[in-house]
């Protein structure tokens, strides 16, 4: 390996990863196999350096780092953006298992870059249509009892209509999921100790971020499921995901789901802000938009095997996320066969209400081109639609909220890419 | 803290245990009330009526200035688009295969402008305007759009009195609209 050391080396580094995924799951590597012809002494019958030496101390990493021969797994950043303050990063669902998003790896967008905040300094004001309003420090909300509960977090525009006939790896087309463990206080606790008007409809939120996003949460979500989360994954919040305090409202567009909250307006109306009028809101053929559309329909994507991979004839597992902000995901349909046919994939317990959830199923390549895709069914009845019946309800133009099937085109060479591209 | 004492009174007057009880189910006791005064610095969420635009005004001339010196390296000179969003034109796009979406032919509300430009802009520089010149910049990108004559002034009043031509464009959202 030291020729080939993958830290200095992305190619080498790609060349490891496929030979690593060859062993296990029968994908081709990219480059020329391992010491062909020259003894490998970390296989049998040799002993590798790394048995023959003791290790790292304990606590060379104080905050534990993934591998050095990891390194390539990272945020996928889009490339030679004008600007990066508003802008957003994905996460690579296609090398990752589980449910569970690393937090180093959950999805970013921002509207007024990542702001670094002392949560010693940070303030909560709650006002509005409340008996009595409050400033709240982060120690006063970590006073109130807690919840912690597993929800994915998904922006509104994942892909957008374009981006699904130009996105090459799962993580390009809809890496703008994620899931976590969400840790905090319901909002409702929040609302109800400032004690709530009567009239009070709506809840306007606002970041302390450069963009102070605004948007506005029907009462019925804030007094509902909603949650002011501190912690993510068991640590505090980081940063990019709006560290010290957010809002996380399970199953509406992930915009609405405030960061670096600073503020609560209780109202009797929407703030009808800019973000709530201007965008996130859906462009019909007619002219018209849609406006308050705040549930992600159930959605799925197969994550192996997907675009950019390459598989050989033989067994492989077909696996691949679902989830619905509409609750729980029933089950989880995957064609082999472009589409004619459709079978049941197995659902990975837990299946859990507004979080991701693992699907599996066993399959054999003949070696012959095909399309595979998979579709999500939810608690409600609902079927994931075809592009083709999207399109043919809201137009191109809709920009949000698609969520359509995603199919991997397989060649003969057993290359995977894009099935719309 | 008006529940509390009274819940408190009570408490004293018939049973310790029991006003214990309410409240707690009222309220923990956790943080601070906040004062007028710092509800006013922080409350700047514009309605859709404009009711709570702020104290003064500006015309499209000033406007024209501020862009040009804060605006124009993103957006253009006339609101044409650049990093940033494209500002001006595009009324009657909506319901073709090539909407352009602007503040003249998409933003429904025009005390949103205001809202918008003193919270999130510049982007280098968010919440440096001073109210007269957001109203201004408003005044501006309205008039790049056709919406306010060039020698315009606009205060709480004038703003939230246009009528932007989308106003009535946004519907409610209807789904699940896909059918397997």
């Amino acid at each position: 390996m030291s020729r080939d050391d993958p830290k200095k080396n992305p190619s080498a580094r790609r060349r490891f990863l496929a030979q690593g995924a060859a062993a296990a799951a029968g994908i081709l590597a990219g480059g020329s196999a391992p010491g062909r012809g020259q003894a490998d002494e970390a296989a049998p019958p040799g002993i590798p350096d790394w048995t023959k030496t003791p290790g790292a101390d304990v606590g060379s990493q104080t905050y534990g780092q993934p591998s050095r021969f990891e390194s390539g797994l990272i945020r996928n950043v889009p490339k030679g953006l004008k600007q990066y303050i508003s802008a957003s990063s994905r996460t690579p669902l296609q090398d990752l298992d589980g449910i569970l998003t690393p937090n180093g790896l959950f999805y970013e967008r921002h509207h007024g870059g990542i702001p670094d905040i002392d949560p010693a300094r940070h303030r909560l004001l709650v006002h509005g249509l409340v008996e009595m309003p409050l400033v709240l420090t982060l120690d006063d909300i970590r006073r109130f009892p807690s919840e912690s509960r597993i929800h994915f977090l998904e922006c509104s525009g994942n892909p957008s209509y374009d981006v699904i006939k130009k996105g090459r790896t799962a993580s390009d087309l809809v890496g703008l999921v994620s899931c976590a463990e969400w840790t905090g206080v319901r909002l409702a606790t929040v609302l109800r100790e400032a004690g709530l008007k009567p009239d009070a409809r709506w809840v306007v939120a606002e970041g302390a971020d450069a963009a102070a996003m605004t948007r506005s949460i029907p009462i019925e979500k804030c007094l509902d499921d909603a949650l002011l989360v501190y912690s993510q994954n068991g640590e505090r919040l980081r940063p990019q995901q709006g560290y010290p305090l957010r809002v996380l409202l399970p199953g509406f567009e992930g915009n609405m789901s405030v960061k670096w909250l600073r503020r609560l307006n209780v109202t009797t109306e929407p703030a009808f802000s800019r973000e709530e009028t201007a965008k996130y809101t859906d462009l019909m053929p007619d002219g018209t938009a849609r406006q308050f559309t705040f549930v992600m329909e159930a959605k799925s994507i197969i994550t192996r095997p997907s675009g950019t991979q390459r598989i050989v004839p033989g067994f492989h597992e077909i696996t691949g996320l679902a989830w619905t902000g509409r609750g729980k995901i029933r089950g989880v349909q995957v064609s082999v066969d472009s589409g004619k046919t459709w079978q049941d994939a197995s659902l990975q317990e837990p299946v859990l209400t507004r979080a991701l959830t693992r699907f599996r199923l066993p399959w054999k390549w003949d070696g012959q081109p095909t399309t595979i895709a998979s579709r999500a069914i939810d608690e409600t009845g609902y079927v994931q639609p075809s592009f083709e019946d999207l399109t043919a309800v809201r137009g191109l133009n809709s920009f949000y909220h698609n969520n359509a099937v995603v199919p991997w085109h397989i060649a003969e060479s057993g290359e995977v890419a894009n099935g719309y591209a | 803290m008006a529940t509390h004492r009274v819940a408190a009174l009570v408490g004293t007057a018939l049973c310790v245990g029991i006003a214990g009880i309410a409240h707690s189910a009222e309220r923990f006791g956790i943080g601070r009330p906040a004062t007028e005064a710092e509800i006013a610095a922080w409350n700047i969420d514009i309605d859709r009526d404009g009711r709570k635009l702020p104290l003064g005004s500006g015309s499209v001339a000033q406007g024209r200035a501020v862009f040009e010196s804060q605006c124009a390296s993103c957006h253009g000179s006339r609101g044409e688009g650049g990093t940033g969003d494209r500002l001006a034109g595009g009324q009657g796009t909506l319901a073709t295969a090539k909407p352009v979406r602007t503040v003249g032919s998409f933003w429904p509300y025009a005390p949103t402008l205001f809202d918008y430009i003193r919270r999130a802009m510049p982007l280098n520089a968010p919440q440096s305007l001073s109210a007269d010149d957001v109203y201004a910049v408003s005044a501006y990108i309205l008039h790049l759009n056709g919406l306010v004559p060039d020698g315009a002034t606009l205060d709480a009043r004038s703003l939230a009195a246009i009528r932007m031509p989308n106003r009535d464009g946004f519907v409610p959202d209807p789904r699940p609209d896909v059918k397997p």
